[in-house]
Formats: C-alpha cells, structure tokens, sequence
C-alpha cells in the first residue's frame, strides 16, 4: 500500500511541477502580478489553499478559472499577499524602535516613513501611535504601500473588530504604550476607527516590491515579514530598493526571523538591533 | 548518506524530550536536524538555551531562508511556520494550523516533498495530533517514520494519532532515540 500511495503522489506532484511554473506565466501575462520569484513551499501552500476554498483540484482547472474570472484573481490576491496580523505584533521590536531609534529622529525638520507591504495598516498605525506618542507624528509623513489594493483600501478604512482590541491593548502595553489604547480610536458596534489624528499623515499608495523601482527618500522603512515569501534572488533585489530608498543613516527594520546576514547589502548597514532586526545606513 | 535531514516535532513534553535525546548526539553528528516544538508566540530564547545546555551541537534559531546544515540543530523560531525548500529554510506567517504556530505538520510535509526518501520524521511527545499527517507524507514519501513510545510520552496523543496515520512506523522509548539517530547517520 505504501509503494502505491508513493507512486500515485509521486505522478500528482511530477504533473504539478510542470503546471506551477505555467500558472505563475500566465498570471503574470495576464495580469502583471509577477509570482514566478515568490518562495515555493509557501506559495504552493497558498496556492492550495486558495484551490481548496474555490473547491478545485488541479492547478490547470485553478489557472482556467484565474485567467478568465478577475474576481477569482483577486480572492487568490487575497490568500497571497494578506497574513493575519495585529497591531503591536512582536512588542520587543516596537520597545527597541522607541529606545534606540527615535531619539535620532527628533532632531530632524521633517520625517518621512515607509512601511513597505503594509497591507491592512496594522503595521502603519502601531508606527504612528509610536510617533505619536513621542511628539514626531506632526512632522512625519508616513508612505503606506501594499501590492493589494483592497488590503490597502482596507488598511485606509482603519476600521477594526472590536474583539482585537485586547489583544491589541495587551502587545500595546508590552511595546511600551504608557496610553490608554482605547483613547487611540471610537468604538461603534462591534467595529472601533481610529481617530483621525492617526490617519492624516499617511499616505496610501500601491506598489509592488518584485517589480516596481524606489519612489522616494525615507528616514525609516519598514519591510516586516513581507520577504519571508520571496525567494533569496528576489530578496536581494527588493532589500536592494529599500537600501535605494533609505537616507544615509537611515533605518531598515525587518520581521524578527528576517536578517540581513549574508545578504551584499549587509556591508552597508550596522545592526541597531540585532536581536530585533533593525539597522542603520552607514554607506 | 542514506539520509540528509532529520526532523523533530514536539509539543507538551518537548522540552524534556527533545533534551534526552539531542544529549545523545555526539559533537561529530552527521545529519542535520530540524526541530518544531510548539511554542507561545512570546516564548524568547530560553527554548534555545535549554537545548543548548544539553546538546554538544549547537543550537540555533532558524532565520528565513537559512541553509539546512550538519553540525547545527535548528529550532524554529517562536510564531512562525517553518518549511523546508531545497537546500534552505523558509518562514510562512499563515494562519496556525490547530492552533500552533510553528505546526509540525508544515515542516514535515514540506520536508518530505524536498527529500524523500533521505527524510527522518520523528514525532514525541504532546498533545493534539499535529505531526500525524506530517508523518504520514513522510512515509508517502519513501522517508523513515519514527515515533516515540506512548510509555514515555509525557503526552500520548500525538505518538497515539502518529501512529494510527501511518504504518508500520518504528516506535521506540525516548532514550533509545538518541541512539538510533546516531545509528541512521553512519548508514
């Protein structure tokens, strides 16, 4: 029984072989998505899951429907490029940003932010009630990008289910927050906004890391958990853009299992945070 | 080499288990190792520490796209999941699966479509049954199936569900794993 179900996997995933890399062509064809550097394992597994939930079986029926019905593309768009996320995630890497990050940053006239694949702002407004929190929001501007418009118009919206918000104030505390979270947005229903006074300064705008080039100069930019589903050659060309887009002492922060190490653009860099991934440019 | 990876998956328990038996790994211990034990997002590098104290290898978190190296035990970092590419690590921030985040079923399936028949899956002690199906396709796949016994299984459930996945995989007492890793290394 053994030697059948290995025979019988082994054809299914000889025939998938050769749809994967047709799939990611096609898509890319037709809708200028470029998937075809994304990082294999967890592509497939997103691909799959993608089949599953529009309930087909092979990657040729999957590539039939995608190329001929945009709205599947963009619930694939969705699967892909959305991870489900929480405002002040990874606490530890916010504490360091406050305490080694943004004494540097009050001596500037002005200051401009990148969060790169921001996706549904999470990222973007922890960043900002940081800024906030530290009198720098007034004069930054925050760049919000994502590669999905709907996670941006989403992220824009800064409207979140209320049953986050334990969550939410539980990391804020552990990140540092000295607030009262809830004074940082309006419930209404089972859905909170956040105010205003979070959401001026953030410009919302799509790009896409694999294929378009660097826009702006920035102070600081965030590129968290977003390379994890690149390959290593797509990795080295998107940190190279973030290396463009940086000032001269300006900081890159990547996600905690991310790292710069053995990496080209590493030389350039030294390690604010090794431990929370966060680095300056010195060249 | 017969084989080129092993691969670990613990849940509670873990932390006595996985000491037993990286204590018997000698500093010279051919294959590389890869180890999910399910973990709190907040957990910090004390896991790591713990290992270390006991293991003559070293024992490193994994960072994305890592190469899978002998010499080392690779742990997979707290709050997300590990899959195996080629001939390097890959982190994946999707959703847990039954909760656990890194799963051991996301290791061991990816594992085993990378290598095989080369492949080691052992499955020790915890709750739940993550790991079952990982072994299972680690079988599909040619691989070797290990599973500790539920007599000394802090935690029954997941050698229990492991082994009604898959069959004929070999079950043994957690000091005689160790042992027997050593052993597939010199094949």
């Amino acid at each position: 029984m053994t030697s059948d179900c290995r025979a019988e996997l082994e054809l299914a995933e000889r025939i998938e072989a050769i749809e994967l890399p047709l799939l990611l062509e096609a898509l890319h064809q037709r809708y200028g998505y470029d998937f075809r550097d994304y990082a294999p394992a967890s592509l497939l597994r997103r691909l799959r899951l993608a089949m599953q939930a529009e309930q087909l079986t092979t990657v040729s029926a999957f590539q039939d429907r995608l190329l001929h019905d945009p709205a599947c593309m963009a619930r694939l768009l969705d699967t892909v490029s959305v991870d489900v996320t929480a405002m002040f995630r990874d606490p530890a890497f916010y504490l360091a940003f406050r305490d080694q990050v943004v004494p540097g940053l009050q001596a500037l006239p002005h200051l401009k932010v990148w969060v790169a694949g921001c996706a549904s702002g999470e990222e973007v407004y922890s960043l900002a009630i940081v800024l906030f929190e530290a009198g720098l929001l007034e004069k930054t501007q925050l760049y919000a990008t994502d590669f999905n418009a709907r996670g941006l118009a989403q992220g824009q919206a800064a409207i979140f289910p209320i049953r986050k918000m334990r969550e939410y104030t539980a990391n804020y505390v552990k990140a540092g927050g000295q607030a009262a979270f809830s004074d940082y947005y309006t419930a209404k229903h089972d859905a909170v906004i956040l105010r205003d006074g979070l959401r001026r300064n953030i410009v919302w705008a799509e790009h896409n890391l694999a294929t378009d080039s660097s826009f702006n100069e920035f102070h600081v930019v965030l590129c968290r958990n977003v390379m994890i589903y690149f390959t290593r050659k797509l990795q080295e060309r998107v940190l190279g853009l973030l290396y463009g887009s940086l000032a001269m002492q300006g900081v890159l922060g990547l996600g905690h299992g991310e790292s710069l190490h053995g990496y080209p653009v590493a030389d350039c860099f030294a390690a604010i945070s090794r431990a929370e991934k966060l680095y300056r440019k010195l060249r | 080499m017969k084989y080129a990876l092993v691969v670990i998956g613990a849940s509670l328990g873990g932390l006595q288990a996985l000491r037993v038996i990286l204590s018997a790994l000698p500093a010279g211990f051919r294959l590389p190792v890869a180890v999910v034990q399910h973990r709190s997002p907040a957990a910090g590098a004390p896991l790591q520490f713990v290992l270390q104290e006991a293991c003559a290898l070293k024992v490193q978190e994994i960072e994305d796209k890592q190469a899978i190296a002998p010499g080392v035990v690779q742990l997979a970092p707290p709050d997300y999941h590990l899959l195996v590419e080629d001939d390097h690590f890959a982190l994946s921030l999707e959703a847990p699966v039954r909760y656990a985040r890194p799963a051991i079923d996301l290791l061991f399936e990816t594992a085993a479509r990378c290598f095989g028949p080369q492949l080691v899956g052992v499955v020790l002690t915890g709750t739940g049954d993550d790991g079952a199906q990982g072994l299972a396709a680690i079988q599909c796949h040619g691989g070797l199936a290990l599973i500790e016994s539920p007599q000394t299984a802090q935690a029954a459930a997941m050698p229990t569900a492991a082994t009604a996945a898959t069959s004929g995989a070999i079950e043994l007492e957690l000091a005689r794993i160790g042992p027997y890793l050593v052993d597939l290394s010199l094949q």
